[in-house]
């Protein structure tokens, strides 16, 4: 099955099982990406799991996006799902504004969504509900903002030595 | 004598031992911290603690040119920083759509095996290390240094090597390189040899290795094992023949897998890969293919000096490449190789500016180090130590 096919076929069995949760999709180089509602996100990815013949067993990364510019939908999470046995993988987003954080968690179906997740609450402030552990992992606890977020300058914003005007830019 | 001193104290009165083992231990190779419940020698619960060398490498990625993502990626998993380098070049290839010529393919394969024959060398000894084998770390452990000095032939760096460019290989290997190359080939699989028997079949280490630290296949799954510890616990997944990269479907290798999980497996099949990687070198270097060392890229790989003083194009796409003003297409890639512990994998989405938008890396060792305290929860305290040198957690991979 290529890649193609594969998103097609997909493609017609959320849109049957999920109905108008399941949004769209496309095809992104080798990837066939699944958008579905913030909310039946658990519901998709134990489908995807646990339906024989799709077979999605194995959750590779999951992490966020943060487009400041995509007005309504600012942040995004991604779901990379594998199938070993028949070698596909798909990605899965979900959108979200940026007031409205709270997204299920994934630990109940892959232990391995622990760390994954309290990795991205960490950088983008997503309140995983149903999290057993959800604290700071990478970053100091008393931080009190999330620096993956695009509004966090990397570096002091008073510096004028590596403004791209130096370059004409 | 006092009364009740040697009584055993039913389960509520009884008391517990904390003991915080890191950040800074000597047994355990980088910075991990453990705070561990114990009962007597039995570890009751451990809490890792990570992030000790947290660099924030993701949110550097999104204000550097993509030429200068690749020194970041030589801090991920520094024992071998190669993979992690050509890794992400693979990545940018796919997004703009480039092909590499064979010989760049096969180079780079040679690279690559060398870097993961250099991250197991350092794994299994320090196995045999911390299980009281010192001979191999003093002994094994030149044959680490034989494989730097290669890399520093062929780029000029040893540990963080930046080897390789958008496109190819920098420069072809040398004569010195390939005489290096050669004589580690004739060389390397006789220390190998010795060090196998030295340890594999040894009473000692195998009553201490076996059954240390174990995880069924199924639990390795379910926290995302990929790498030689997946495939310990009898998984055969290896990135290098699921979604073949780098032409590794040219050449003909095997992926051993062990049965129980635990840390002999680990070690076991950490030897095994060694020779399928002197087999791989093997074979890529009789196949070797005549033909261009890089792709025909001048957008993206750096022209020759001699031609950025003579010529104008050369010396227009040098200064656009040191500033980082390439173009590339919009979209969302997702790259992996096969790097020494496990699936390294580039989430990369651009929105056609110089930096990327956002990268995200799939880091083997974070993702595998949260199975830690379930491995040895009920184990003994030196087995603690002997289940993280196996599974071969490396800082700075861990904190990216």
């Amino acid at each position: 099955m290529n890649t193609t096919e594969l998103f097609d076929h997909l493609s017609e069995k959320l849109k049957a099982q999920f109905g108008d949760d399941f949004i769209g999709g496309e095809i992104q180089y080798d990837f066939p990406v699944f958008i579905v509602e913030k909310k039946s996100i658990l519901e998709v990815l134990q489908y995807l799991k646990t339906t024989p013949e799709l077979n999605y067993h194995f959750l590779t990364t999951l992490c966020g996006i943060h487009m400041p510019e995509n007005k309504g939908a600012e942040l995004a999470i991604m779901y990379q799902l594998h199938n070993m046995v028949d070698n596909h993988r798909i990605r899965v987003k979900i959108f979200m504004e940026d007031g409205d954080v709270k997204v299920p968690s994934a630990t109940s179906i892959w232990p391995t969504a622990n760390w994954m997740e309290r990795q991205e609450y960490d950088f983008f402030g997503f309140n995983f509900i149903g999290h057993p552990d959800l604290r700071r992992i990478l970053n100091m606890d008393e931080m009190n903002y999330f620096p993956m977020r695009k509004e966090y300058p990397l570096e002091d914003g008073s510096r004028d030595d590596k403004s791209d005007k130096m370059f004409g830019r | 004598m006092s009364t009740n001193n040697h009584i055993i104290k039913p389960e509520a009165e009884k008391e517990y031992n904390i003991l915080n083992l890191g950040p800074t231990h000597p047994a355990t190779h980088g910075i991990f911290q453990n705070i561990l419940k114990m009962d007597g020698e039995i570890i009751m619960h451990a809490e890792p603690t990570v992030g000790y060398i947290h660099r924030a490498f993701e949110k550097i990625a999104e204000h550097r040119p993509y030429n200068q993502i690749t020194p970041l990626t030589d801090r991920l998993n520094y024992c071998s920083s190669p993979i992690n380098n050509m890794g992400w070049h693979m990545t940018v290839e796919k997004l703009i759509g480039c092909e590499v010529p064979k010989r760049a393919d096969y180079l780079r394969v040679i690279i690559m095996e060398l870097s993961r024959i250099a991250d197991h060398v350092i794994c299994t000894t320090i196995i045999g290390q911390d299980t009281g084998a010192t001979t191999g770390f003093l002994y094994f452990f030149q044959m680490r240094e034989k494989v730097y000095e290669i890399f520093e032939e062929v780029c000029g760096a040893r540990l963080t090597t930046n080897i390789g460019r958008v496109g190819g290989m920098e420069r072809d290997f040398s004569e010195v390189a390939w005489a290096k190359l050669k004589a580690f080939m004739i060389e390397f699989p006789k220390f190998l040899n010795e060090f196998q028997r030295l340890i594999e079949r040894n009473r000692i280490f195998m009553d201490r290795t076996i059954n240390c630290g174990p995880i069924t296949g199924e639990r390795a799954l379910a926290y995302g094992f990929t790498g030689p510890n997946l495939r310990a616990a009898g998984i055969d997944y290896d990135v290098r023949v699921a979604n073949p990269y780098s032409s590794y479907q040219d050449f003909d290798f095997k992926i051993p897998i062990g049965g129980n999980g635990d840390t002999y497996d680990r070690f076991m099949v950490r030897i095994q890969e060694m020779w399928e990687s002197v087999s791989i070198i093997k074979q890529a270097i009789e196949k070797m293919p005549v033909g261009d060392f890089h792709a025909d890229v001048p957008e993206f790989y750096l022209p020759n000096k001699e031609d950025v003083y003579s010529k104008m194009e050369a010396l227009i796409y040098h200064f656009k490449i040191v500033m980082g003003e390439m173009d590339v297409p919009k979209g969302e890639v997702y790259h992996s190789v096969e790097g020494g512990n496990g699936e390294l994998g580039f989430y990369l989405i651009s929105d056609g500016n110089r930096a990327p938008f956002r990268l995200h890396f799939r880091r083997p060792c974070f993702i595998y180090y949260q199975a830690y305290p379930e491995m040895i929860t009920g184990g003994l305290l030196s087995d603690a130590i002997l289940t993280m040198s196996s599974l071969n957690v490396i800082a700075g991979e861990l904190d990216a």
